[in-house]
């Protein structure tokens, strides 16, 4: 009866939507546009915008700071996503051929759910030059202690592993849960055959999770671009900027140098590269669905 | 391949030792007295346990006795934090499901002009980065008067996020549909068949995306501390910065932020063991935020 008249739902279809409708478009939409408009002002929290056109730009490109927080951030996302990468891959293939263990699923998520403000005054603490245990440890095996927060050279290394140590356990979930997706009888095959674990690993885990692997290193590589709480709580861009990470340039332009203009011009930056990165997202958000439906 | 397996269970174990010894670290040295901090410091547990640290970190002891025991003196109630928190977690997870599923719901199964369209806008959002809208929608919560308010924190995401919307779209777009015209012949409208029908089924990814919310909402730190630094309506996080600042000398004070952070960690903690089973099962591709 109902499908052979055109249903139309309008009225009731307005009133399922009012309230996203209205979040979207008072804190997404309007603030998007006001942010473009904000990038060619000279606007700094305190005057009414003027128009400026692209001097903000041209001025971001010849700004040697912003440039150098680029780089940081690069290193940054380098060291990040590398050694979770492979550490989170390695723990899923291992859960995945030892155990089902809810319980370990559960402590390995612990450092995730606790926010990263914590973790960082935690490892804060552990990393602390004088009293730290990480160099209570190096002394007790005859090293020097390191400054791993205070010396330009170990900070970015430093705040890259504490995030890698709140994040793996999170990403190896996701991984394994794709891993569980591999049927069973491809390995029981190749065992018969005598396969070795590792070479099952190459031959079967990592081609079969190539989607899910690619999907889950977008969205790692998203997160780990937009890098902030440890900094703010660790170092503050400090020793000598070598950790002040795009993420947090921005927030010191607009919230310590109430250069809004040019804030939002360094916003857009950020803006194109995760365009780009999340573009490639979606793309992948389809082609796993129809690869392991 | 015995071998195999024992070295894998080790690596396993060693992984699992990482995880939770930074833990243990942080509640021994929130139950160490700061005058030991330089002294005792190699043993599992402290040799002179004590409670002090989060006596005064709950606000319970008076400013001197805090002082003398390695505080500011400086005002905290992290009691009053945790409640802020829970508030604004609870808020934020409550409606943003709740709107959200209508959302989803009406471009899963409504039937109306535009409807792709807007839905195409709508998750378009996803390809903008926070700090882009943050910067304006700060500027918005100013010229509303609502800094410092507890409305104003959770207004930006109260309402909808995108990815909430999209995920319950791709799960009511799953759902059956011979129930609902069933529901249909039985004289329900759209709100009916919603409330009746398509709620009900969406027990597990409701939940999920609901828990979700609540614990990337416990994580937030940039935003409260934009608009929310106030000691009225101060979350967890935002006064766990502020605590590290008003440290009394050039070494923070670490016992007492060490009390914090256990604070901190405990709701995440019995969330885990009341909910750990959803939680784990809920990654799969929900995480994608």
């Amino acid at each position: 009866m109902s499908s052979t008249r055109q249903r139309d739902d309008r009225r009731a279809a307005w009133w399922f939507l009012i309230p996203a409708l209205a979040g979207f478009a008072v804190f997404y939409g309007y603030p998007a546009v006001r942010g473009a408009w904000y990038s060619v002002t000279d606007y700094t929290l305190l005057n009414t915008p003027s128009f400026v056109g692209a001097e903000n730009y041209t001025t971001l490109v010849n700004d040697g700071k912003f440039w150098y927080s680029l780089l940081v951030t690069g290193w940054y996302v380098i060291l990040n996503i590398g050694s979770q990468t492979v550490l989170a891959l390695g723990v899923a293939a291992l859960m995945h051929r030892l155990t089902r263990s809810v319980v370990l699923r559960a402590t390995l998520l612990l450092p995730w759910l606790v926010p990263n403000v914590t973790v960082a005054l935690l490892w804060m603490w552990l990393l602390d030059t004088n009293l730290g245990f990480v160099n209570h440890l190096l002394t007790a095996i005859g090293l020097d202690t390191v400054g791993f927060l205070t010396d330009a050279t170990w900070a970015m290394p430093s705040i890259a592993a504490i995030n890698t140590w709140a994040y793996t356990g999170y990403t190896a979930l996701l991984l394994y849960a794709g891993m569980l997706q591999i049927p069973q009888y491809l390995y029981e095959g190749a065992s018969i055959d005598g396969a070795g674990e590792w070479r099952m690993f190459r031959s079967i885990t990592l081609p079969l999770l190539r989607p899910v692997l690619a999907l889950v290193l977008v969205v790692s590589l998203i997160g780990s671009f937009q890098i902030f709480d440890t900094i703010a709580v660790t170092t503050q861009g400090d020793p000598a900027s070598a950790t002040r990470a795009l993420y947090y340039f921005i927030y010191e332009q607009a919230f310590t140098y109430f250069k809004m203009g040019y804030a939002a011009a360094a916003a857009v930056f950020l803006t194109l590269i995760l365009g780009v990165l999340t573009a490639i997202q979606m793309r992948l958000l389809r082609a796993s669905r129809s690869d392991l439906a | 391949m015995r071998t195999g397996r024992i070295l894998g269970w080790a690596v396993l174990a060693v992984i699992v030792v990482a995880t939770v010894f930074p833990f243990w670290w942080m509640v021994r040295t929130a139950l160490t007295p700061a005058g030991d901090l330089f002294t005792d410091n190699a043993g599992l547990l402290p040799q002179n346990p004590t409670l002090i640290n989060f006596a005064r970190v709950l606000g319970l002891t008076s400013e001197a006795e805090a002082r003398a025991a390695g505080g500011s003196g400086a005002h905290i109630d992290f009691a009053r934090y945790i409640l802020n928190s829970a508030i604004y977690c609870t808020l934020i997870a409550g409606f943003q499901t709740l709107f959200c599923a209508m959302a989803g719901y009406a471009f899963a199964r409504l039937r109306f002009p535009g409807r792709d369209l807007v839905f195409a806008v709508l998750i378009s959002a996803l390809m903008v980065p926070p700090i882009f809208t943050l910067l304006p929608n700060f500027v918005l919560v100013k010229d509303l008067g609502l800094m410092n308010t507890m409305a104003g924190m959770v207004a930006p995401t109260i309402l909808m996020t995108p990815f909430a919307v999209f995920f319950l779209r791709q799960f009511f777009l799953s759902l059956p549909r011979d129930v609902e015209e069933a529901a249909i012949l039985d004289g329900n409208g759209p709100w009916g068949i919603f409330w009746r029908i398509a709620l009900p089924m969406s027990r597990g990814p409701l939940i999920t995306i609901g828990l979700t919310t609540i614990v990337w909402a416990w994580k937030d730190f940039l935003w409260p501390l934009l608009v929310g630094r106030g000691e009225d309506n101060r979350l967890v996080t935002v006064a766990l910065g502020v605590f590290l600042q008003q440290s009394p000398n050039t070494q923070p004070d670490w016992t007492g932020l060490m009390a914090a952070s256990t604070l901190s960690v405990l709701p995440v903690l019995v969330l885990l063991v009341l909910m750990g089973k959803r939680l784990v099962q809920s990654l799969n591709f929900t995480g994608s935020k």
